[in-house]
């Protein structure tokens, strides 16, 4: 479902009293400044409280069946599919410069004899036209 | 970037999406409401999570609620459980009594105090920087501004004493990398920033404890600097006799040492340093490209600015593209870290309009008209435009 700018108005401000009253005033008194950092002793107490929560579960995958092995078996293990597949079309060089930085910089596990499918599987689907 | 929450609460089944206008695509993301303690988010990655802030929340006032509060982590082992009763915070490493405290340790044991403070990721709007980079493709949702309460991190260090010759101060959370030998997300600031009585460790923002995926139970706090520095989840604090030279300081985000972090593609030679204080930025907040203002009378244009280093001095809009500069009212000044509202009536003759609206901080300085450019699309601050018709 896509929601068109065109069926839905702008959200309604909490802030609209506020706003209103500044229309056709511009020589209106704003409040002062408040400090950068105002320091009080901790007297009144804030209670923290335990958190525990779950965290979703990506179901996005790399499309392309078997095209798509290589980058499914390497590249999912420290990220979701999401981010690489919304990057924009890159040339084949910043492609293969990221698969590198994944190898090199951020230790991905990644075959030798897997990293010219990976680029080509990049190329192919989010390459520079 | 307008979604209405009735709209896609009448069908669970399919997902709402929003089209994100980023030149040459792609652009289409789902709005997700799959994450704990956030409503409607702009999912961008599922694990670790990067969620952005649909844009009309920054119409709601100068203070981003924390479940609209984008998300931005580095690393997917994030703990999903946190005991306030046995989380530590410790202070290690060149100091002259190592600590390690408990969150009612630092809540009643020091002084507290609050600030306003726009937290924006380095590469905020990275998916409008052309040419096109790699990275997180956000529009401008991945900022937001909390009134930050929690201690100076200045009061933490002289607790544990800081020893002669020390000169940096590198700070770690709970997350951790997939990779055993992956490097760990720390960041570090200068002894003398990070004892500027400025920096902070917030235990609350807007009043509530952080939200999980904002960095319960502490965060850094760094007013005016991007939010790399705002490490999460925060858990040691290294005080160190040597500059830092792990991976996430000395080797990424870094930016052209050049005025605005500008450069061309494919330039040559450029020094390369750490991002560091922000850059001034203007948003009109209650018009869409593509809406339409009344012909004839008098229109409301409204927006949110935030000077980065430092205040907003003032913001004016354009209507001739840039030729002419109309003055704004300013709102309420929250401290020169927050956003700030600004306000102004146009009564523009019928056509097409671009509205542009530009922020000047206290320093004098002024968002640029182009965009800049550089690998990692950092610093993004050009001029904003919104183009409507007038009826
Ligand atoms: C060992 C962990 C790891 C693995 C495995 C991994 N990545 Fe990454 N990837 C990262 C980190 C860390 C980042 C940067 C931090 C972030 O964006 O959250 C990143 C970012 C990215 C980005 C965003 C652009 C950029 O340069 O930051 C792309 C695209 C990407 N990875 C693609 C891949 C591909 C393709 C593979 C398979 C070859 C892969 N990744 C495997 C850790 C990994």
């Amino acid at each position: 479902m896509k929601i068109s700018m065109g069926t839905v108005g702008f959200a309604v401000p909490i802030v609209a009293g506020v706003v209103l009253a500044l229309i056709g005033h511009p020589a209106v008194q704003l409040p002062p400044p408040s400090p950068a950092v105002a320091a009080t002793p901790a007297a009144s107490g804030f209670a923290l409280k335990s958190v525990s929560v779950e965290l979703p579960v990506s179901d996005v995958v790399f499309p392309g069946g078997a095209k798509a092995d290589a980058i499914a078996a390497n590249c999912l293990s420290c990220h979701s599919a999401g981010m690489v597949l919304t990057q924009p079309d890159l040339a084949k060089a910043a492609w293969t410069g990221i698969v590198e930085k994944m190898i090199h910089a951020y230790k991905a596990p990644v075959a030798e004899a897997d990293v010219a499918a990976i680029v080509d599987y990049l190329q192919e689907t989010r390459g520079a036209k | 970037m307008i979604v209405s929450g009735a709209a896609w609460a009448q069908n669970p089944t399919t997902p709402a999406t929003i089209d994100l206008p980023l030149p040459g695509g792609p652009d289409e993301r789902v709005i997700t409401t799959a994450f704990p303690q956030k409503g409607p988010m702009i999912l961008q990655r599922t694990r670790p999570p990067l969620l952005e802030t649909p844009f009309e929340v920054f119409d709601r006032g100068v203070f981003t609620p924390n479940d609209a509060f984008y998300v931005r982590w580095h690393w997917a082992v994030i703990p999903t459980e946190i005991d306030v009763d046995t989380f530590r915070l410790s202070v290690r490493g060149h100091v002259d009594k190592e600590l390690s405290l408990s969150l009612k340790e630092i809540v009643d044991g020091l002084p507290r105090v609050e600030l306003a403070a726009v937290n924006q990721c380095s590469g905020n709007s990275r998916g409008f920087t052309e040419p096109r980079v790699a990275g997180a493709q956000w529009a401008n949702g991945a900022m937001g501004n909390a009134k930050w309460m929690g201690v100076k991190l200045r009061d933490l260090l002289d607790r544990a004493g800081i020893k002669p010759g020390a000169v940096a101060v590198r700070f770690a959370g709970l997350d951790e990398p997939v990779m055993s030998d992956a490097p760990k997300f720390m960041k570090s600031l200068s002894l003398d920033h990070a004892r500027d009585g400025e920096v902070m460790i917030a235990y609350a923002m807007n009043g509530e404890q952080l939200p999980l995926l904002n960095g319960f139970p502490l965060r850094l706090v760094v007013p005016g600097w991007y939010s790399t520095y705002w490490v999460k989840m925060l858990d040691r604090i290294e005080v160190l006799s040597a500059p830092d030279e792990s991976f996430w300081t000395k080797n990424a985000y870094l930016i052209p040492d050049t005025p605005g972090a500008d450069m061309k593609p494919g330039q040559a030679g450029v020094a390369m340093v750490p991002i560091n204080k922000m850059v001034p930025r203007s948003f009109i907040t209650n018009l869409k490209a593509g809406g339409t203002l009344k012909a004839g009378t008098k229109n409301l244009v409204r927006g949110i600015a935030f000077g980065g280093v430092t205040g907003v001095k003032n913001v004016d809009l354009s209507m001739d593209g840039g030729a002419t500069w109309l003055p704004t009212v300013l709102g309420r000044d929250e401290g020169k870290y927050s956003f700030r509202q600004w306000q102004a009536e146009v009564a523009p003759a019928v056509g097409d309009l671009a509205l542009m609206v530009r922020c000047t901080n206290d320093d004098g300085l002024a968002q640029p008209l182009a965009n800049n450019w550089n690998p990692s699309g950092f610093m993004h601050n050009g001029i904003e435009t919104v183009r409507v018709k007038v009826a």
